[in-house]
């Protein structure tokens, strides 16, 4: 029983990443019709944001020990961070261990831009091609954004940990008598994740401009015809779901080192997660990300891979295949969604 | 009058033959000429290197390309020697190889066979190189070996721990410095049996490919030798990047000991999501649950950071090493890019000029006369003690290094101290021995 809610666990944890990214995906194709295949992209650089803020409060100046010897025999650089050396070494090094959560606040205008530009920039010349050509000119996008991060960043994992408060386990068990242990960070990225997506849904539900932004996803041009400016609305809404993706990367570093290819590797599954929610579908695209998360952590059980190998890489693309048999918009797909 | 009748198939025909007869003498002097592949016949020999320059393992990639940059300097003279000067052999006068200026090209592995074997075809076929070396990968290295087979060159593999490398998949005209999967299981097992006893009971994860099986197959029969049960083994799948649903069932198994056979990306989000389970913290059984990673590499550890502490594992050369070679190759190459270089530059350095030693002692650069040259070559001073180079596999023997991640690191490149020199006669084993049975050398190639 510990290891069956031990998994769910796992699963609503895997399914929080695919979740706020199909969120975005979804948010994207549902107002500007966008096939956006560089939606990993933006996970990817958002994870780079805790990065890059992380080295920003590393920033040190270099002192000389010559009581000391580096590995060529020459006296030892000892580096101190310029935070310690301006706020004292306790502050200093607190701040620096919050580099994760702070990074939040770092990440959410860069991202708001990144979108921003990306929109204007490139996607907005591709709204009237084809679907074909959006995969295409956005995966090329993709594979530019990442290697210009290799390129700065190198191809190993950066090792970006959380706050020593929020680094260890915890026994969610304890309440009901059960031994569940498990790591806090990882709750703190399910609570993380269940507090953006329900910020997203209230704010398309009980704003003005959410109404509209709805109003529009559901036909556009008569929204259009009301005099209201819904490609702006579109625009911010697509800086919105970089910034999420973002978000879910920033909070991601620390449960795996972030990489150049990170995105990649989140990619597909999270397009799979769109169509088995359903095209254009906000809770479907919710939906599908944390029940696939739960089914692939159960496939990949001791239990599931004896019984039959290689089941865990496949679990997920066998659902979507039931999935689009039984029901071909998805489970909670719109009629009408790219069926044109 | 007489009609000269003119068709287009007549013209054809006649050029056809009158092309076969102005290339036929040139067919036969170039067979005449070159006795084999890529014969250097300038003032200059090529060396091919090819390395992961894209993709995962660029970053490792890089630092190969910079020890074999520093051993082209020093084979011509440059620099300070590094270990030419400390290597037993004096043949190297850094005057090249045979008097000959080395020269160098690239390829990019991408760390795919396809890939590797595209490049390196290229470098041989192009730009003439007479030998192929570098990989960061076992699975690139048996695809690249069997090509340079069948050109008829020789190949000096890089970083690559399989058994199979130099034991089903072995080739006549392959060498490997790198130690392998079982000399790991072998050097590891009894300093696990000192720190952690007999009665342990182990679960492994590996990576689903070939090296995986190999490291999970050396480091469960040494374990299991001296004493340990074996609880599971699990395949992941190369692509895993969250580890979680793998390390869950750890907790529950009964298991004190947990085996991470993965390397590179693997490695280091296995390692950091058991630490984060707690698995390190952890009473199984009455005893400290611990985590052993067979394979290690510094610029791996760096990726997972603090979560290497305290962990042991095995490698093939560490820059804290303090003999002479190893000495002389750290400073050379930290005075030359500012930090100390990783195992994988040391092998690929030392494969170099292993290689141009073993041109200078044939008095050729023949690959079949290469490949004599190192058969059974006893060497001493490049970082590794006493080292053969043995003829019934081209497998280097010598010392393997136990080590563990640093509890107080100094710097950023000091993340690992060695625990043990294990003596090469604790790793060294029969050429036929099962988990390198089923291939063989074959002949020299020397193509052309």
């Amino acid at each position: 029983m510990d290891a069956i809610l031990l998994q769910i666990l796992n699963g609503l944890d895997k399914g929080s990443a695919y979740a706020l990214i199909a969120l975005g995906l979804t948010l994207i194709f549902g107002t500007l019709g966008v096939v956006n295949f560089a939606h990993g992209a933006l996970f990817m650089i958002g994870a780079f944001c805790a990065v890059t803020l992380q080295r920003i409060l590393n920033l040190s100046f270099e002192t000389v020990d010559e009581t000391q010897t580096d590995f060529l025999g020459n006296p030892l650089k000892v580096k101190t961070p310029y935070v310690e050396a301006w706020f004292g070494p306790d502050i200093g090094g607190s701040i620096v261990d919050w580099a994760v959560p702070l990074a939040i606040l770092f990440a959410i205008p860069i991202m708001i831009g990144v979108g921003y530009v990306m929109e204007r920039g490139l996607i907005k010349h591709f709204y009237k091609r084809p679907h074909a050509d959006q995969i295409l000119v956005t995966f090329g996008l993709a594979i530019v954004l990442q290697e210009v991060v290799k390129y700065f960043y190198g191809a190993n994992p950066i090792q970006t940990p959380a706050p020593d408060a929020l680094n260890g386990v915890m026994n969610l068990g304890a309440v009901i008598g059960m031994d569940i242990i498990y790591p806090v960070w990882r709750v703190v990225y399910f609570a993380f994740a269940v507090l953006i997506i329900g910020g997203i849904f209230c704010f398309l539900q009980f704003t003005t401009f959410g109404m509209v932004v709805r109003a529009g996803m559901a036909d556009r041009e008569t929204v259009g015809l009301l005099g209201i400016n819904i490609d702006r609305r579109f625009t911010i809404m697509f800086g919105i779901a970089a910034a999420v993706a973002g978000l879910a990367g920033v909070m991601y570093t620390p449960i795996n080192p972030p990489n150049y290819h990170m995105g990649m590797d989140f990619l597909v599954l999270s397009f799979v997660v769109v169509v088995v929610g359903g095209m254009g579908s906000l809770p479907g695209a919710v939906l599908a990300g944390f029940l696939l998360g739960i089914l692939e952590s159960f496939a990949s059980t001791t239990w599931a891979t004896t019984t039959l190998p290689g089941i865990n890489q496949i679990i997920i693309y066998l659902v979507a295949i039931a999935v689009l048999l039984t029901r071909p918009r998805g489970l909670m797909g719109r009629k009408g969604v790219m069926e044109d | 009058m007489t009609k000269f009748d003119v068709s287009r198939r007549g013209v054809l025909k006649s050029g056809a033959f009158a092309g076969a007869g102005v290339a036929l003498p040139t067919i036969f002097t170039a067979s005449s000429a070159a006795a084999f592949t890529n014969e250097p016949t300038g003032s200059s020999v090529t060396l091919g290197f090819n390395v992961p320059q894209t993709g995962p393992y660029a970053d490792e990639g890089a630092d190969e390309l910079r020890a074999y940059e520093l051993a082209v300097e020093h084979l011509n003279g440059g620099g300070d020697g590094g270990m030419m000067n400390t290597f037993s052999s004096k043949a190297l006068q850094g005057s090249g190889i045979l008097g000959k200026k080395v020269e160098y090209v690239t390829g990019d592995t991408q760390t795919k066979s396809d890939a590797a074997r595209a490049s390196a075809k290229s470098m041989i076929e192009k730009d003439g190189a007479v030998m192929i070396t570098g990989g960061s990968s076992s699975g690139v290295a048996i695809a690249v070996q069997g090509l340079c087979q069948e050109a008829g060159v020789i190949f000096m593999a890089g970083l690559t721990h399989s058994n199979d490398t130099t034991g089903k998949d072995k080739k006549a005209n392959g060498f490997r410095h790198f130690f392998n999967a079982y000399m790991s299981g072998a050097a590891l097992a009894p300093v696990l049996k000192n720190l952690y006893g007999t009665d342990r009971k182990a679960y492994h994860l590996t990576a689903d490919y070939t090296w995986g099986w190999s490291q999970e197959e050396s480091i469960k029969a040494a374990t299991e030798a001296m004493g340990w049960q074996t609880v599971n083994t699990v395949k992941t799948p190369l692509a895993a990047t969250d580890f979680s649903s793998y390390i869950a069932p750890v907790l529950n198994s009964g298991a004190d000991v947990l085996v991470l056979n993965h390397y590179g990306g693997n490695m280091v989000n296995s390692l950091t999501n058991a630490v984060q389970f707690g698995l390190r913290d952890k009473q199984v059984n009455g005893k400290n649950f611990e985590i052993v990673v067979p394979l290690y590499s510094r610029l791996m550890a760096k990726g997972a950071g603090a979560n290497v502490k305290g962990i042991h594992g095995s490698t093939n050369w560490h820059w804290t090493l303090q003999d002479e070679g190893s000495k002389a190759f750290v400073k050379s190459f930290g005075t030359k890019y500012g930090f100390p270089p990783s195992q994988a530059a040391h092998t690929c350095y030392v494969q170099t000029l292993l290689y141009a030693d073993a041109v200078e002692r044939a008095g050729s650069f023949n690959p079949c006369a290469v490949a004599e040259a190192l058969e059974g070559y006893e060497f001493d001073g490049l970082g590794n003690g006493p080292t053969l180079y043995r003829a019934e596999d081209h497998q280097c023997f010598k010392d393997v290094l136990v080590v563990r991640g640093k509890e107080n690191p100094t710097s950023e490149f000091d993340l690992l101290e060695v625990v043990e020199v294990t003596p090469r006669a604790q790793v060294e084993y029969a050429p036929d021995h099962p988990m390198f049975a089923g291939g063989s050398l074959g002949e020299c190639n020397p193509g052309a």
